[in-house]
């Protein structure tokens, strides 16, 4: 399996994009520490970057290399190679080159300027989330029957997740603004990926006073230890669900 | 060596294949006839594993072919349509596919690669190739791994003369070697001198499996186009079938 994977990642690299991808965080992500004064504000900016770029960016990547390699994988099935270990090394070598640019791309800025528990926070969470959206871009383009609604899909999961969401939440919230609500709103986060991720590192840098009585529940709970084991534990359980939801498509799929 | 008991499929609204019950052992050479859409693909990308049955099994070997990947090893399938990576040149393909396979330099059939001359395009990306080169790849890589089971999908299509010959000639000499050799072709002359058994298609239905003797012996008719010809319309199973060209029938199918 690691084999194919190997040569996945040659086509990869081959294509440029993800050159491009690492390029242009490690330029942004360097440029906003120089342009700072402040290092935590700095990583605010970058925060707010990594949040909407890397699922972006994941997704669009996942789904476009999948329609690309449909050659590839096709050519695989009629070799004594099973389904799953076809459809895995495809996720091991997009996913790999994808948590590549991104740790080169901000994890080196980052290491540079902000070594601390934050500068950390930033790179456990945009590694995470690029796994997330890697996975979801695999069951939308295994589910999707051609290349206009795999992409589609993906560019609306994303819109969901990166912009839809928070507005339902905001409207939830307000809506019910006279019941007890926190119990519920930490659920809600743990329904969307993003959400997750940008909590877990606002907690970190200390502004979650900020965002009011939700904020110090929040760090009531995500600053203690079973807090950080259930923000992991629900990101894991975002790659883990879609890609095993993909792979159970792929095994009965026709191609 | 592949048996296939009540195998049905159906895409949809389409029928595309019925009931299909068949035995085929070694030494044995199958011609797929039928016309388009008649099912002869769908048959055969479910020997491969390529399409799941609704219901029904496929033996290869007396095993099941659900589940283990490992029967495929000693399949070679050239598809219709040979579609590869367009990045990856040939050399590379072939290297590829024997690092996949797993199979000694000593006992691979070089045989077509030398006679198609593709070693002098090895450094060439497969995209830069034309159609007809690109189905000398197919077929010089079915051949490569020395399988007992040869699946040929349309082999002859798009072959200049010369090569259609040595593409033949290779049949013949496996033929020898007591392997089973499935063809769907539509030019029959092509088959005349390669078939020992005829599969007979029509939407989806099997129509019969006889040997090319009996087939000749009971129709009289010393060319298998004309025997064909000669069945179909006694049987007036099909009134566009005008000797050796096989009608088109829209049926919707892709093939």
């Amino acid at each position: 399996m690691l084999k194919l994977s190997r040569y996945v990642l040659y086509d990869i690299i081959r294509n440029k994009v993800i050159i491009a991808y690492s390029l242009f965080l490690f330029i942004v992500s360097f440029s906003l520490f120089q342009l700072e004064e402040n290092d935590s504000k700095a990583i605010l900016s970058l925060l707010n970057i990594v949040l909407i770029v890397v699922p972006l960016i994941s997704m669009i990547f996942t789904t476009i290399h999948y329609y690309n390699s449909y050659e590839f994988i096709e050519l695989m099935l009629a070799q004594p190679l099973s389904r799953s270990g076809i459809l895995l090394s495809e996720y091991t070598g997009v996913a790999l080159s994808l948590l590549s640019a991104f740790f080169f791309g901000v994890g080196v800025p980052v290491l540079l300027f902000a070594f601390d528990e934050t500068g950390l926070a930033l790179l456990f969470a945009g590694g995470a989330l690029t796994l997330v959206f890697t996975s979801i871009a695999f069951l939308a383009s295994v589910k999707a029957r051609d290349k206009a609604r795999g992409i589609g899909s993906a560019l609306l999961l994303w819109f969901y997740f990166a912009l839809i969401y928070d507005g339902l939440v905001l409207l939830i919230l307000f809506s019910f603004s006279e019941y007890p609500m926190e119990k519920f709103t930490l659920l809600l986060s743990a329904l969307n990926p993003i959400d997750l991720g940008r909590i877990f590192i606002m907690l970190k840098m200390d502004v979650s006073a900020l965002m009011g009585y939700t904020g110090a529940l929040y760090k009531d709970f995500f600053g203690s230890g079973t807090g950080i084991i259930f923000t992991v534990g629900i990101m894991l359980l975002w790659i883990v669900l879609p890609l095993w939801w993909a792979l159970n498509a792929f095994k009965r799929k026709d191609l | 060596m592949i048996r296939i008991e009540n195998l049905t499929k159906r895409f949809k609204k389409l029928q595309a294949l019925g009931d299909i019950n068949a035995l085929f052992n070694k030494g044995q050479v199958i011609s797929l006839i039928g016309p388009n859409g008649s099912g002869k693909t769908t048959l055969i990308k479910s020997i491969l594993g390529m399409v799941k049955p609704d219901s029904g099994c496929i033996y290869v070997d007396t095993k099941p072919i659900n589940g283990d990947p490992s029967y495929r090893s000693q399949i070679g399938y050239m598809p219709q349509i040979g579609h590869y990576p367009d990045n990856m040149k040939v050399g590379h393909l072939f290297n590829m596919m024997k690092n996949i396979r797993k199979v000694s330099d000593a006992a691979l059939d070089t045989d077509l690669l030398v006679k198609f001359n593709l070693v002098s395009i090895f450094d060439k990306p497969m995209r830069t190739l034309s159609g007809g080169t690109r189905q000398k790849v197919s077929a010089a890589l079915a051949f490569y791994f020395n399988p007992d089971i040869l699946i040929l999908d349309e082999p002859t299509a798009g072959l200049d003369p010369l090569s259609s010959e040595i593409l033949k000639e290779k049949i013949i000499e496996e033929k020898k070697k007591n392997k089973l050799i499935l063809i769907t072709s539509h030019i029959l002359s092509d088959l005349d001198e390669l078939t020992t058994h005829v599969m007979y298609l029509q939407e989806g239905k099997m129509i019969f499996l006889k040997d090319i003797g009996t087939l000749r012996q009971e129709t009289g008719q010393d060319r298998l186009g004309k025997a064909i010809a000669r069945i179909m319309r006694d049987g007036k199973k099909d009134a566009l079938w005008i000797d050796e060209v096989l009608a088109v029938k829209e049926t919707g199918i892709t093939d």
